[in-house]
């Protein structure tokens, strides 16, 4: 169904610590070539490095899919009114099943560090704001030692590296909410009010952290840069399909024989990735029975469908679905579907800001109806009518929660519904019996 | 200025208008919550939905959207009805059906757009949320199980009355707008988040379960608690004011009124005074109008009499007075109770000649003695406005919180001699630069200090006069028009010692002013003005009478009576045409408007409404100043007899300023 994707080579990995193999701190992220004559990367020219940036065809790592450099090209190239420009580092990795930033923030701290000064030089910002999940407590512990380490060496701070160019690197810790995942709440958080998300437009690049200019990149996004410069365009733009360039960090969890979180070419086929990395489906690819390819917010693909999809963003955009952050959700056939959707459910309403109305009212109601469907207490046309509450919420929220909300549930529903139907039957037939023997 | 299309009307709008405005513009209702023309905007209730090309495939918040060229907008398609059906649901099914109970009944927002973009049906199985209530004061009642989260109440607190006490806490379905800790919320326009709820969350607590909105006889007033003027709306039924709200009026009080003004109305139906009286014995009696108007004539005052204005008096019956005083061969009129005595000679020296609407635009503003918050609750919001486009601030006096940042020079007036260098040169940048003088300035002598200062700080530019005088009075500068007011003040008044003094609503005056006169109090409420008179004739309240007002920026302003007045009391100008009979000066109208008429052809500046013109021609006073300036108001709530009469502004008092606490009843 798709071009054969060879398996990425040892020796094209970027995470060379991935698995904290290797001490974190600067001497050993040096011997593994970060912070490598960094001054020299810096020399390529700000618009240079968001050109290659651009010819590599790194898209957002986040989830969205955004292209990196068209992002970083948003930013403005000189401040007409004293305002500075920053870059913010979303580090806030709170998607259920997704658990790649962490690895990279504890085993790989100066990939991000050395990224977010070659990508703050080429936008031209004064500063980056690491925004780290709260209940990253030792994660967050590494990246303050990180950054005082490479403050040490002169690779941030005034003259960084000894570029010319000033850069600081500041470190936010965050307070544990999902929300704050989200660009503008997570600036909102920054400037120390309560996280909720802000209209757009104005967008960030225009109006960001503190009003001035403001990019918000993924770790990843931002980790892979040094290495794409330092190989070239060329090499990562090697890897994937077209439009789907790249390594991507895949974190494979669920009903698999090993879990993992691996860096493997984007666009591999899905019994790939599955068979060389996670040693298999439990029980066997008979027993898959549906996977969440990419974070909770995207829809389930059912296992016949997925079974050799190419894992990158048009692939899994193709069967209704999308990459997201890539943290793919295998589940078999114990699973309990229409409850582990009712348990994403129940996440989101946990999670809703609570600021517009859609997503506030919308969610809770999606979750308690999913609870009834669960067991079954509930009528057939609830079934419908739950499609269209999540419709009533898809698109008229001011961020993607509500969207994110609605899409697991649009993807049961399209993919489930004799299974959410069966489950009513059964009830409404015992109730039937109850009363009869009274 | 952008052109675009609404439902295929097209459209040109100011540029940085929103779709929402355009669509305004087109003659299409937008249906809104959270959108509110004087907050910011916060886009988060979705109900003003629209569909716009090009866009993204979904509607779009037109509150929030910028209008552009050639957008095609369309708020009647299917797409935006359905998006607004499901908003419309979302807000319901965790609102109560309550709206028999409910205060907000007849006059809720969600009420008439359910109508409109509601099921008839509910479908929603689930349990309704239901949350605690938040104490928000004596002048605001919650149930919170009705708040629909639009944060109008937050926005309004946070920016317009600059306490930032109101917020949301928690997240998601548990949001909940609360004041932070749950304390009153110490701001003195917390009663407007009331009008500003679009259901029934917020609701007045004095007006709790009084009465509907289809019940009430609406009458256009102007507020007499300060000088300001708010416009207000006074609804009544049958003989009782229920509440008081403002009308928009953007020159003066934009949609805004202190708490004040709202409610100190319960004041009226308190103390009253009902029937005439007269000092027997050293104790009131009740006596007849023939009784009292006798005693009167029985001083046979001659030319010795004079009249003291109060504070919350029409031009009409200060034009009455005036005419009895004259005919009688008299002219000690003065409205300054509590003995100021600045110089009147130029209207222009005493008035505010940025206007209220004209201070926003201010870039640099210095204040003399004054506690605006206090003295003009809705001028210091304007000062806020302006402080929040870039205005710098300087205060000469003690150190208060005025809710914005303000430079605290010192409290001497000798300073106003010797201003800093800083403020020197924020006035020298200034395009628009102001100077306030207030009621504490005024008394402590700063009038000639700051006249002096027009011209070093470049007050007056073209078409700009930036040297203002903040009154407290609604009557004061009606007062001035008409001559109330004596070279030396109520001190010169007393020195000659008449034989009968008017105190024509005069409840400030010392006891020992006029010890040795026969003094006669025509007022409403039994206060300090009655207690030490020697007739008592019972008169109107503002809500009582019709009348001129002349607020402190010299615009004219009518209000219309909303009930009579109670028992015996009757129209002031009135009780005043009866006694001039007694006395044997009849006063040449018998109708009120053959009064109004009169006084317009005297001072013809009093019939046209809208701003009065007075020529600037300030006096040479000594420009030599020095001395401490204490503020002359203690006590927000209780500046005049009608607040102190109203229960809930004693309790505001108590609350707010004394710091006592309340227990609720036990539910």
């Amino acid at each position: 169904m798709s071009d054969v994707i060879a398996p990425l080579a040892d020796k094209d990995r970027i995470f060379t610590n991935l698995y904290g193999f290797q001490p974190w701190n600067i001497d050993a992220a040096m011997k593994r070539g970060d912070w490598d004559n960094t001054k020299k990367l810096l020399e390529i020219g700000q618009d240079e490095i968001i050109e290659q940036i651009k010819a590599s065809g790194l898209r957002g790592r986040g989830g969205a899919g955004f292209p990196t450099g068209m992002k970083w090209s948003f930013m403005p190239k000189e401040s007409k009114d004293g305002r500075p420009s920053f870059l913010v580092i979303n580090a806030d990795e709170s998607e259920p099943g997704s658990c790649k930033d962490r690895e990279i923030v504890r085993h790989d701290p100066h990939k991000l560090l050395e990224g977010a000064l070659i990508a703050g030089f080429a936008m031209r910002a004064r500063a980056a704001y690491i925004y780290i999940r709260g209940e990253f407590i030792r994660e967050a512990e590494t990246l303050f030692a990180a950054v005082a380490e490479a403050y040490a060496k002169g690779f941030l701070g005034k003259n960084a590296c000894g570029s010319g160019y000033d850069f600081d690197v500041f470190v936010h810790r965050g307070a544990g909410a999902y929300i704050c995942g989200e660009e503008t709440a997570q600036i909102e958080s920054i400037e120390g009010k309560k996280g909720q998300p802000r209209l757009k437009p104005p967008f960030p690049a225009g109006v960001g952290l503190y009003g001035c200019p403001t990019t918000v990149n993924n770790v990843e996004s931002i980790a892979v840069t040094p290495t794409i410069l330092r190989r070239g365009a060329s090499w990562f733009s090697s890897f994937g399909r077209e439009n789907n360039k790249g390594t991507k960090l895949f974190q494979i969890s669920g009903h698999v024989n090993k879990p993992c979180v691996v860096e493997e070419t984007m666009s591999i086929s899905f019994r790939e990735l599955i068979d060389r990395h996670a040693g298999g489906i439990r029980g066997g690819w008979d027993n898959l029975l549906a996977v969440i390819p990419g974070g909770s917010s995207v829809p389930l693909v059912p296992a016949k469908e997925i079974m050799d999809a190419p894992m990158d963003f048009d692939g899994l955009r193709g069967l209704g679905s999308g990459l997201g952050t890539a943290a793919v959700i295998v589940m078999d056939k114990s699973t309990d579907i229409v409850r582990a959707i009712s348990r994403i459910s129940y996440f989101y309403k946990h999670e809703s800001c609570g600021q517009c109305t859609p997503c506030r009212e919308g969610t809770g109601w999606m979750w308690r109806v999913m609870e009834r469907l669960r067991e079954g207490n509930a009528d057939i046309s609830e079934i419908d009518m739950l499609q269209e509450v999540t419709k009533q919420v898809e698109g008229h929220t001011i961020c993607a929660l509500g969207d994110a909300a609605a899409w697991p549930i649009q993807g049961l529903i399209r993919h489930f519904r004799p299974e959410i139907e069966r489950r009513i039957i059964e009830k409404q037939g015992n109730a039937t019996l109850a009363v009869a023997a009274e | 200025m952008p052109k675009l299309t609404v439902d295929g009307i097209e459209v040109e709008v100011p540029a940085g208008a929103t779709v929402l405005q355009a669509c305004e513009a087109a003659g299409k209702e937008i249906p809104r919550f959270c959108y509110h023309e004087r907050l910011s905007i916060a886009g988060n209730c979705r109900m003003c939905l629209v569909e716009v090309k090009p866009g993204p495939p979904k509607p779009q918040a037109s509150c929030a959207l910028p209008a552009a060229d050639n957008q095609e907008v369309r708020t009647d398609s299917l797409l935006v009805k359905k998006a607004r059906e499901g908003v419309m649901e979302f807000l319901l099914i965790n609102h109560p059906l309550d709206c028999p109970i409910c205060d907000q009944g007849g006059e809720c927002d969600l009420q008439d757009q359910s109508v409109a973009y509601g099921r008839g049906n509910s479908r929603y199985d689930e349990n309704k949320r239901a949350v605690t209530e938040k104490y928000m004061g004596p002048i605001v009642k919650t149930v919170m199980t009705r708040c629909i989260q639009c944060t109008r109440c937050v926005r309004f607190a946070e920016e317009v009355a600059g306490v930032e006490e109101i917020g949301a806490i928690y997240r998601g379905e548990n949001m909940q707008i609360t004041s932070y800790l749950e304390k009153a919320v110490s701001s003195e326009l917390s009663g407007n988040v009331v009008d500003l709820c679009p259901v029934g969350a917020l609701t007045s607590k004095p007006y709790a379960f009084e009465a509907r909105p289809w019940e009430l006889k609406k009458t256009a007033g102007i507020d007499v608690m300060d000088a300001v003027g708010t416009n207000i709306r006074i609804d009544a039924r049958g003989r009782q004011v229920l509440r008081v709200l403002p009308r928009i009026n953007d020159d003066v009080n934009e949609e805004w009124a202190s708490d004040k003004t709202r409610h100190a109305v319960d004041g009226l139906i308190r103390r009253r005074l009902d029937k005439p009286f007269l000092r027997k014995d050293g104790k009131l009696v009740p006596v007849t109008w023939g009784e009292a108007f006798q005693a009167i004539a029985n001083v046979k005052a001659g030319a010795s009499v004079a009249a003291i204005a109060g504070d919350m008096l029409d031009c009409e019956t200060m034009y009455a007075a005036k005419k009895l005083l004259g005919a009688m061969g008299s002219d000690l009129l003065e409205g300054r109770q509590t003995g100021l005595d600045y110089d009147c000679t130029n209207l222009a020296a005493v008035n505010f000649n940025s206007t209220i609407a004209g201070i926003e635009t201010a870039d640099a503003i210095l204040i003399v003695g004054s506690n605006v918050r206090w003295e003009a609750p809705l001028v210091n919001t304007r000062i806020r406005k302006a402080v929040k486009a870039g205005a710098q601030v300087f205060v000469v006096g003690p150190e208060i919180d005025l809710t914005y940042k303000a430079t605290w020079l010192g409290n001497d007036l000798s300073l106003l001699g010797n201003l800093p260098q800083e403020v020197k040169d924020a006035f020298t940048a200034a395009q628009r630069p102001a100077l306030i003088l207030g009621g504490g300035g005024l008394k402590a002598g700063a009038h000639g200090a700051t006249l002096a200062l027009v011209g070093p700080l470049g007050l007056i530019k073209e078409n700009w006069n930036g040297y203002n005088v903040l009154h407290m009075a609604a009557s004061r500068m009606g007062g001035l028009m008409l001559g109330y007011a004596q070279p030396g003040g109520i001190g010169a008044v007393a020195a000659k010692q008449p034989k009968l003094v008017f105190l024509l609503g005069a409840d400030e005056v010392a006891e020992d002013r006029f010890a040795k006169s026969f003094k006669v109090y025509v007022g409403h409420h039994g206060d300090r003005g009655a207690a030490q008179a020697d007739v008592i004739l019972p008169a109107a309240a503002y809500t009582e009478k019709a009348g001129t007002y002349v607020n402190l920026e010299g615009r004219v302003q009518r209000s219309d009576r909303a009930v009579f007045a109670p028992g015996d009391a009757r129209e002031d100008w009135a009780i005043l045409r009866a006694l001039s009979d007694v006395l044997g000066h009849t006063l040449p109208f018998d109708t009120f408007d053959a009064l109004r008429a009169a006084m317009v052809a005297d001072v013809p500046a009093l019939g046209e409404l809208g701003l009065a013109t007075y020529d600037w021609a300030p006096p040479a006073l000594d420009a030599a100043a020095s001395g401490e300036i204490g503020y002359p108001i203690a006590d927000f709530y209780l500046t005049n007899p009608i607040a102190r009469a109203s229960e809930t502004m004693q309790r505001c008092s108590a609350e707010l300023i004394h710091g006592e606490s309340f227990a609720e009843a036990a539910e």
